[in-house]
């Protein structure tokens, strides 16, 4: 029962991460339809500059551990955002209009370029940071056993979930999110009825990346080591969480994150951990045969 | 058309091969590693190792009056790269490599070495395979997977009867192997195996692993593997409060394994031959890196004893051509920084062993 509850907060945190991550895939799907494979490296970068962040504040002598995450935060929040605004301005938009698939190489010469800069310019190796956040709840599960869950997970939960809400708030409720819906809904007629498509697809790119940067820090704080190379594995994990929520549609990309998270977890728990990504996209597989749109997606219904 | 193209290169192999004679002032060698990627802490060791070895040499007048030129390559410890990068070696017209680090980056790049007539001595890539395969020009510095893996399982059996003993690899050549060396040594002399386990290397992620291990009440945990996971692992076992014994191999002897785990690191034991550093024949040498401000740890002295023994082999034979390199190899004794070292018919070392080392407080030392 503990192992259980133990393996689940183990994969709800993981899968907070991804669909953190998966966000940013949905959204610019969403109005742009296309995928923006340099995504999982702007996550990547977002680790590099929250990790930066901190040991700059901790050499300043800033000890308060909250001063320490939310300076950090809005640091990698702004200079991430800077790089997803800059990969659509130089990738994408001289793009847009032309044949399909354009972008999609464009954007993964951007993951490669992303990936080697950040390579050369900070070097290879593993980049550690000491743990800032020790210590955990024990839950009582009964029968004397009890599931530990970490200070630093309870944070990634509740920060997933603040930025789930402010991410809603803001495509449903705002000025902004309503011509970002429109812009979703028909391209063409946005722009005649004089939205500024262009904009509101630099936003989409920064509001991706700044959440991509939440995950990055979360990243950084939860593990404590980052490189170069972590994007590839969790943007192809994210990229697969939001196809399989339904790409293009917000809640399914956190669920779809969440699913792959505990599915992770769970087969881990009671198989070979080895197999474990061969059983998520077992799954991811399976699904699609029934739900090719994937599990909260809308069906693309062409118009004739 | 044929023709032509025939006549091309044949023209194209004049030319190659007079600027081949032109450059023979010169003996060409290599040291191949991961200089980038994970693992390029040890890259490094072997760069710092064999760099040190050649200006030593070459001060000292050369191999028969030739001074050695050294090319860099790096494999980042991925076997497609390392092949290429053989290639390229051998295109460069290298007769000797130093290297590669990863057991699964030299045992494919040895065949590309072989067919180009270039001798490859391993200083720190310790799966059995590399020499078992029978190719006449892999040799090693280091010791073998097997021999580690019997030392670590019997000290398992040893000094922890009756304790819950888990095994965990990162599924390449190197953490497979040493593992399951060890497993089998374990399990050949009555131990019992509660959990085994492999990851996935380069991600961060390994708490469905500890919890596994949490809930097996596990006591020690022998991991195959590089030190960035082991590193992870030692930390993350920590954060979620359990404090079994890690154990692993010869890939965890560098500072960056501390700088990863952190205090977390504390009383982490592995298996490394005895430290080189402390042998009379390689004091100079270790001072000489010290003033430089760098400590010559882990494989470093084990790159320089390899250059050694090619320089020393090729003074002998005259040559550098592969075969009378190898039949002095087989034949003579070497004085290296090691130590005085011989090769048995396989290419590997006669003799040393291991012995178990243990992290206290930031730096490791024998036990």
């Amino acid at each position: 029962m503990s192992y259980l509850l133990d393996q689940l907060i183990n994969g709800v945190t993981l899968g907070s991460v991804y669909g953190l991550i998966a966000l940013g895939y949905t959204m610019v799907y969403g109005i742009i339809g296309m995928i923006n494979f340099a995504h999982g490296e702007v996550y990547m970068i977002g680790a590099f500059i929250s990790l930066i962040a901190i040991l700059i504040l901790l050499s300043f002598g800033v000890a308060a551990l909250p001063v320490v995450l939310l300076l950090a935060l809005a640091a990698t929040i702004l200079f991430t955002s800077v790089y997803g605004w800059a990969v659509e301005r130089i990738a994408y938009r001289p793009l847009r209009g032309s044949v399909r698939l354009a972008p999609l190489i464009s954007a993964i010469g951007m993951s490669i370029l992303l990936q080697n800069y950040v390579q050369l310019a900070q070097g290879a190796r593993v980049k550690p940071l000491r743990p800032m956040i020790e210590g955990g709840l024990q839950i009582p599960v009964g029968d004397g056993q009890s599931a530990r869950l970490a200070y630093v997970q309870i944070l990634i939960m509740l920060t997933t979930l603040a930025m789930m809400a402010i991410f809603t708030w803001i495509v449903q409720r705002t000025s902004f999110g309503r011509t970002q819906r429109a812009c979703e809904q028909d391209r063409g007629m946005a722009a005649l009825l004089g939205i500024n498509v262009d904009r509101v697809i630099s936003m989409t790119f920064v509001m991706g990346a700044s959440m991509a940067s939440v995950a990055g820090l979360l990243v950084v704080l939860y593990y404590g080591s980052i490189d170069f190379f972590i994007g590839f594995l969790a943007g192809l994990k994210a990229f697969t969480a939001a196809v399989l929520g339904g790409i293009g549609s917000l809640p399914g990309a956190m669920l779809g994150g969440l699913l792959i998270g505990v599915i992770e977890a769970l087969y881990s728990a009671y198989f070979d951990i080895e197999y474990k990504d061969a059983a998520v996209f077992g799954v991811l597989i399976f699904v699609l045969l029934f739900r090719p749109q994937g599990l909260l997606g809308r069906a693309e219904i062409e118009k004739v | 058309m044929l023709r032509t193209k025939v006549v091309t290169s044949t023209i194209a192999g004049a030319v190659l091969s007079l600027l081949a004679g032109a450059a023979s002032a010169e003996i060409t060698i290599a040291v191949v590693g991961p200089m980038t990627g994970q693992n390029a802490a040890f890259g490094e060791q072997l760069r710092r190792g064999a760099e040190a070895a050649v200006a030593d040499i070459n001060a000292a007048g050369g191999i028969n009056g030739e001074q050695l030129v050294l090319e860099v390559g790096d494999d980042a410890c991925d076997p497609k790269q390392a092949v290429s990068v053989a290639n390229q070696m051998a295109n460069k017209g290298a007769v000797f490599v130093a290297g590669h680090y990863c057991s699964g980056s030299s045992i494919p790049a040895s065949d590309v070495y072989n067919e180009a007539g270039i001798l490859q001595i391993s200083p720190a890539s310790t799966n059995p395979d590399f020499t078992e395969r029978g190719l006449p020009n892999t040799f090693r510095t280091c010791s073998r997977d097997d021999k580690q893996g019997d030392i670590a399982g019997n000290y398992l059996l040893k000094n922890y009867p009756g304790k819950r003993i888990a095994f965990v690899h990162d599924k390449s050549a190197y953490g497979k192997g040493l593992a399951d060396a060890t497993r089998a040594t374990y399990l050949a002399g009555g131990g019992n195996v509660e959990v085994y386990e492999a990851i996935t290397a380069g991600e961060r992620d390994y708490s469905t692993l500890v919890s596994k291990l949490k809930a097996q009440k596990i006591d020690v945990l022998y991991y195959g593997g590089y030190h960035s996971e082991s590193g992870m692992l030692a930390r993350q076992l920590r954060q979620a409060g359990l404090s079994m014994q890690l154990i692993s191999g010869d890939a965890t002897v560098t500072q960056e394994f501390w700088s990863i785990s952190g205090d977390a690191g504390e009383g982490t034991m592995m298996t490394f031959p005895p430290d080189p550093r402390n042998n009379p024949e390689a004091a100079p040498v270790v001072a000489s890196f010290k003033e430089q401000g760098v400590d010559p740890e882990g494989y470093t002295l084990y790159t320089y004893a390899a250059v050694q023994v090619f320089a020393q082999a090729a003074a002998k034979a005259q040559s550098t051509a592969l075969e009378d390199l190898t039949a002095v190899l087989h034949q003579d004794a070497f004085n290296t920084v090691l130590g005085e070292i011989r090769f048995d018919e396989k290419g590997d070392v006669v003799g040393p062993t291991y012995v178990f080392y243990k992290w206290r407080a930031g730096s490791y030392s024998q036990m």
